[in-house]
């Protein structure tokens, strides 16, 4: 076996001294979060590496409801679910009938109307919060789900659209016309042409409008007030209102809550990495 | 051209239908639902607040409003120093992760995480490891040297620039990302005849790198800037705008006037913002819509 030369070995420590920082960077809150969510108060407060006595305790607190700021947990957690699945649909319906209508029938208006979700894509998301939650009360409904459902529907489809719209572009013309000389109607060489070869940006598409519903903080605590209306991220900004709050029940709850989009980020990371950010930034 | 009902010369338009075809009927009806969403809650909800903030005396109260003045300050810092900062580390860490190992693979996999963990539990984990007296930080400074450590969050420029390193923590992922896309598209025949000339690590960069990025990282940059003007949690969840009001931004301080029931002073800050944020959308949008 060869020995590394020096200057091999130079290299792998250089690498090194870049990862090392890059990795505890990465992971110490992460890691901060874990060591609260498995250690008792005591040690939480103790600034330890490692628990004297990790226990899943504070799980089981969480999962009992035990604690004042516990008590609707689950009706949170449904309405977190309810509102990131609800979001998802509504935006692949909207955004695809979108995307077809513009790049396929090229209906007359379309690309003003790209332009402006666009436009739109731009606007920073907390500056259109501000008028968003007067207009949401106008409409009467501020503290209804739907009010959150219909701003994240608002945010989430002008990328959608802009995303399915390229990809819609890059399907030969050829396919639509075959399928119009077979005689399919608009509506048939929606279902049976258009959406099976979109199903991978559909995906990416879905997943994006998923997990942006369900981390969305600013809206819901704006919409959103009663506390068996809340979502997750809401209740867990709400733990921060007294003053003995209790952070390892309050780090218990967010690791609960950030696991499900990780999981599905991994996941679908295929999916992701190829449609969003070739999408995100066109060079 | 009125025409009217009642007239007996009105020549009857052909009804809509028989003008367009099949297919472009169903283009409208498939584009009506976006159309709704955008007229219902883009078009009314901007129109509206821009009606709110016409009145003069709602940009001379801005005016006489250190809180303002502050605000504005601090949000060019954050995106003139902080974005700059974080698409410099972005830059690097490209080609960091560009280098074929194993270890940098899986270390590119665990990278990512802060990106796809939502934002609220890892800003408040944060939160805690800076406590004064509690926190992570603080213990690890005192077991160091015996002495307590800063009050982070307590001062303003350092509750900042701790809002500011809790932005590139989440949105750093993002950016290497898709700087290591840019990068990979490089030829590595370009790589190899430079290794043959004796090209040093510097002039790898200057002269192949780099002339091949720029128009992405520039591109990049520009974006970032315009997202992180709505970036309201790394401020908000870390510091609240305080100590005394002194850490807030553009973003967070709309919502406090929002929440201060001062909606037309809230429209107000965020139009003294458009001379900054049209320009970079317009740029963007020219970019895009090719």
């Amino acid at each position: 076996m060869k020995l590394p030369t020096l200057r091999e070995v130079a290299t792998e420590a250089r690498l090194l001294l870049i990862g090392i920082p890059v990795f505890l960077w990465t992971m110490i809150p992460i890691y901060h979060m874990f060591l609260f969510a498995i250690s008792p108060k005591e040690d939480a407060f103790s600034g330890k590496l490692w628990p004297d006595h990790p226990t899943l305790h504070n799980f089981e607190i969480v999962f009992k409801q035990q604690h004042y700021f516990l008590r609707d947990f689950y009706i949170q957690f449904w309405n977190s679910l309810v509102i990131a699945a609800s979001v998802g649909v509504l935006t692949l319906f909207i955004a695809t009938a979108a995307a077809f209508s513009i790049s396929r029938l090229k209906v007359p208006g379309g690309r003003v109307v790209m332009n402006l979700a666009l436009f739109t894509y731009f606007i920073p998301a907390a500056f259109l919060a501000v008028p968003m939650y007067r207009t949401m009360g106008n409409y009467g409904l501020l503290n209804n789900h739907w009010s959150l459902i219909l701003a994240m529907v608002t945010i989430a489809s002008p990328y959608a659209i802009w995303v399915l719209k390229q990809a819609s572009d890059k399907l030969p013309v050829e396919l639509d016309e075959a399928a119009v000389m077979d005689g399919a109607t608009t509506l048939q060489i929606f279902r049976l042409v258009y959406l099976p070869l979109m199903m991978p940006s559909l995906v990416a598409i879905g997943t994006y409008a998923v997990l942006l519903a369900w981390n969305e903080y600013l809206y819901a605590f704006l919409l959103l007030s009663n506390d068996r209306e809340i979502t997750l991220p809401v209740a867990l900004g709400n733990f921060l209102a007294a003053d003995d709050s209790p952070w390892e029940l309050l780090m218990t709850t967010g690791f609960i809550y950030a696991l499900p989009p990780a999981a599905i980020y991994y996941a679908f990371r295929r999916y992701m990495v190829g449609g969003l950010t070739a999408g995100a930034v066109k060079s | 051209m009125a025409i009217t009902l009642s007239g007996d010369q009105a020549i009857p338009a052909p009804p809509l239908s028989s003008r367009l075809t099949p297919a472009q009927v169903w283009g409208i009806v498939l584009l009506a639902p976006y159309l709704l969403v955008f007229l219902a809650f883009v078009v009314y909800p901007v129109g509206y607040g821009l009606w709110l903030a016409r009145a003069p005396s709602n940009y001379v109260a801005l005016y006489n409003d250190p809180i303002f003045a502050r605000a504005a300050v601090n949000t060019l810092i954050f995106l003139v120093i902080g974005i700059n900062i974080k698409m410099l580390i972005a830059l690097f860490l490209s080609g960091f992760f560009a280098v074929q190992r194993p270890w940098i693979k899986w270390l590119s996999v665990i990278f990512i995480l802060p990106w796809a963990v939502p934002s609220i539990p890892t800003i408040l984990s944060v939160r805690f490891m800076l406590n004064p007296e509690w926190g992570m930080v603080n213990h690890f400074i005192f077991s160091l040297t015996g002495d307590d450590g800063p009050n982070w969050l307590n001062d303003p420029t350092v509750a900042l620039t701790m809002a500011i390193a809790v932005h590139i923590w989440k949105s750093l992922p993002f950016w290497t990302l898709i700087l290591i896309t840019g990068r990979l598209a490089i030829s590595h025949d370009l790589f190899e005849a430079a290794e043959v000339d004796g090209a040093s690590w510097w002039q790898k960069f200057r002269y192949i790198t780099w002339p091949s990025m720029q128009t992405l990282y520039v591109t990049c940059t520009l974006l970032s800037m315009i997202w992180t003007l709505g970036d309201f949690n790394s401020v908000y969840l870390l510091t609240g705008g305080g100590p005394a009001d002194l850490t807030h931004v553009l973003s967070t301080l709309g919502i406090r006037y929002l929440r201060l029931d001062q909606l037309s002073l809230a429209m107000a800050s965020i139009v003294c913002a458009m001379p900054f944020v049209l320009p970079l959308v317009y740029f963007m949008m020219k970019r895009l819509s090719r």
